[in-house]
């Protein structure tokens, strides 16, 4: 017999009598407050949001922002014509370089300010870990109040790899002091765009 | 905490190592609040939650299910990881698990692994095996590259160097990554731990992640970092290994929403980690495995006094909270995980070796009461005590001041005498009992003795007001 039987038959011969899975609730939390709990959040975890009305006011922010020598990727189509596109390098290494990364979130949770996004909106996996900066586009629509109601609209998503971030790479590690910028992002700004 | 020691065994017992911790008193104090400190802010974001105390007993639920139907919702989840291309392992022990991911590591014809956090691996010494196999294997998150630069383990599961301040680390960094010494700013030593770092990310092709959550459901493990140092290794890398003990399952991604609500405000009193990494299949022409532990834990699931320490999801709130924790030290426990869940936790693993933690608690229940998973904590320390005792591993000195106790309280005509015996010594000769070799006298005054026993002041009183 293998580990793997041995394990399996000791866990059914231990295991107690079956205990019943709680019922969560479905319908998602009612709240007007969202989009300001979730700046607030946000702003709490080191964090910056900024209100858009436009694609074109993320873009000339962006410039503005980011010199034209630094890299900047942008995996959001309407977000092309100034930055370099998703015409990526197959050897993620070669994204170390990657000044800021612009890449479009699916939904934001007020309760916590992460914003879920899943590879398909990253180009590459590593796109937004290995940047200095980190911009991430949510439509205003797509705030939700709490990690339950996220995963109510994430439901059965296919996503081969996904991710909440909630903030710049942080740690406090060293006497509880909190630093930005541990390995990932130093900056993470999120855009909600009410267009 | 009685200084006894389990007779033959090599490592110093809690007590012992306790004493040595707190020889530097500014230092304990240090440490006690810096703790007491993250233990408030975890009370701050959990009262900002009206619903924290339904979350916990949604939580506690789940795990209840998940441990009545482990073997059903492993085939589940082994059946779904394979389907999404993910190659499952099962080890029964640390050995066995170490030998699949050294057989791992050795067939890609690697020498250079980078680690992010993972208990499990602690609690199999992973990182020993594979160095004497030739392994360089680099711990990234922030606290634990500290303590393996110094050579230690972590004295907490979610602060690794809590025990430590910032001039020892600038005086360590100045030592191995050539910092400028006195520069002790810990802004200035995280950024050179991040390019230090940076570098073994870009080199290394093998990332080993530890596991937060395994969804039965869909396959998928979730974990959850601040840094991103799980993310930027795997990502980075062409083989993946997550190593997960079995109990890491839960039964549908939707339960995740509970959980991941409730990891991190008990943690650190953060409302999420600023990484909650779902990963499901390898990414392109990636290798990914998973292997599944047990060591000990099918075992523990038959036992319905201990079995509840299976449902833990390693936050580190016990810890924080615990009074005897918080001014001995992690490294006191002398086991991977420290404070009062590791103090549950190692005695089902070696029982000997460990006899003396369930000893380490005043019982108070403060780490029951904020246990996310509401794990008896308190209960499972007092009823280790009982176990302990009836096989032989309370220690002589314990057994036989018990054994003393028993046969005082047993012996009506005894217990009437021991009392003004014990008076008449207070009074006349109280270094029989205030004297060094007593361990409950060191840092304790003695009480006055009263006068006259109760029934000796009852009788008295009774013929009074007769």
């Amino acid at each position: 017999m293998n580990s793997r039987e041995k394990i399996l038959e000791r866990i059914q011969k231990n295991q107690p009598p079956s205990s019943a899975l709680p019922e969560l609730k479905n319908e998602p939390s009612e709240s007007s407050q969202s989009i300001q709990k979730f700046v607030r959040s946000l702003g709490n975890i080191g964090g910056t949001s900024i209100d858009a009305m436009s694609w074109n006011e993320i873009d000339s922010h962006l410039r503005e922002r980011f010199p034209q020598s630094t890299r900047r990727v942008s995996l959001i189509p309407q977000l092309r014509s100034s930055h370099e596109n998703g015409d990526l390098e197959k050897d993620p290494r070669m994204l170390e370089n990657v000044t800021v990364s612009i890449l479009a979130g699916h939904f934001a949770v007020a309760e916590n300010g992460a914003v879920w996004i899943t590879e398909e909106n990253m180009g590459d996996r590593v796109l937004p870990f290995i940047c200095e900066h980190l911009v991430l586009v949510v439509h205003a629509s797509k705030v939700c109040e709490s990690m339950q109601d996220a995963y109510e609209l994430l439901g059965s998503s296919n996503h081969s790899f996904g991710t909440f971030i909630a903030g710049p790479s942080k740690t406090a590690d060293i006497e509880q002091s909190l630093v930005l910028g541990a390995h990932g992002p130093k900056t993470l700004t999120v855009f909600l765009l009410h267009a | 905490m009685a200084a006894e020691k389990t007779s033959g065994s090599p490592t110093p017992d809690h007590a012992t190592l306790a004493e040595k911790f707190n020889k530097d008193e500014p230092r304990v104090d240090w440490h006690d609040e810096t703790l007491w400190f993250i233990r408030k802010k975890r009370d701050k974001a959990a009262w900002q939650i009206p619903e924290w105390e339904q979350l916990r007993e949604l939580a506690s639920q789940i795990k209840n299910n998940v441990l009545s139907n482990l073997h059903s919702y492993l085939l589940e989840f082994e059946k779904n990881a394979r389907d999404n291309g993910v190659h499952i392992h099962w080890a029964s022990n640390a050995e066995e698990h170490n030998k699949i991911v050294y057989e791992i590591i050795h067939s890609a014809g690697i020498k250079h692994v980078v680690k992010s956090k993972s208990m499990l691996t602690e609690e199999c010494q992973l990182n020993e095996y594979l160095h004497s196999k030739g392994i360089d294997v680099i711990d990234t998150d922030l606290g634990e590259r500290i303590v393996q630069l110094a050579g230690e383990p972590p004295s907490h599961i979610v602060l690794p160097c809590i025990h430590w301040k910032k001039e020892e680390i600038g005086d360590l960094f100045s030592l191995h990554l050539g910092t400028p010494e006195g520069n002790n700013d810990p802004q200035f030593l995280t950024t050179a731990a991040r390019l230090h770092l940076r570098q073994h990310f870009m080199t290394s092709r093998l990332a080993i992640t530890g596991v937060n959550f395994a969804v039965a459901e869909t396959g998928e493990v979730v974990v959850c970092t601040n840094e991103g140092n799980a993310d930027l290794g795997v990502q980075l890398a062409d083989v993946h290994i997550a190593c997960m003990g079995i109990e890491k399952i839960i039964p549908k991604r939707k339960h995740l929403g509970i959980f991941l609500r409730l990891l991190a405000r008990s943690a650190t009193g953060q409302p999420i980690t600023t990484y909650s990494s779902h990963f499901r299949r390898p990414r392109e022409g990636q290798v990914m495995h998973i292997v599944l532990v047990d060591n000990g834990r099918s075992d523990r699931l038959a036992s319905a006094d201990f079995r509840n320490a299976l449902k833990c999801i390693r936050c580190g709130a016990c810890m924080n909270t615990c009074p005897v924790y918080r001014r001995s030290g992690g490294h006191s426990y002398h086991y991977a995980i420290a404070g009062p869940i590791g103090a549950i936790l190692a005695p089902g693993l070696d029982m000997k070796k460990h006899a003396d933690l369930p000893f380490a608690s005043t019982l108070c229940g403060s780490c029951s009461h904020v246990c996310p998973v509401k794990i008896d904590i308190h209960d499972q320390l007092y009823k280790w005590r009982q176990v302990l005792t009836q096989n032989d591993h309370a220690g002589p000195m314990k057994k036989a001041s018990m054994q003393g106790m028993a046969k005082v309280l047993s012996t009506p005509s005894l217990y009437a005498s021991a009392g003004s015996v014990f008076r008449w010594l207070l009074d006349n000769l109280p270094f029989i009992i205030n004297n060094r070799l007593n361990p409950w006298y060191r840092q304790r005054e003695m009480p006055e003795p009263p006068a006259k026993s109760f029934n000796k002041w009852y009788s008295e009183n009774r013929k009074k007001n007769e």
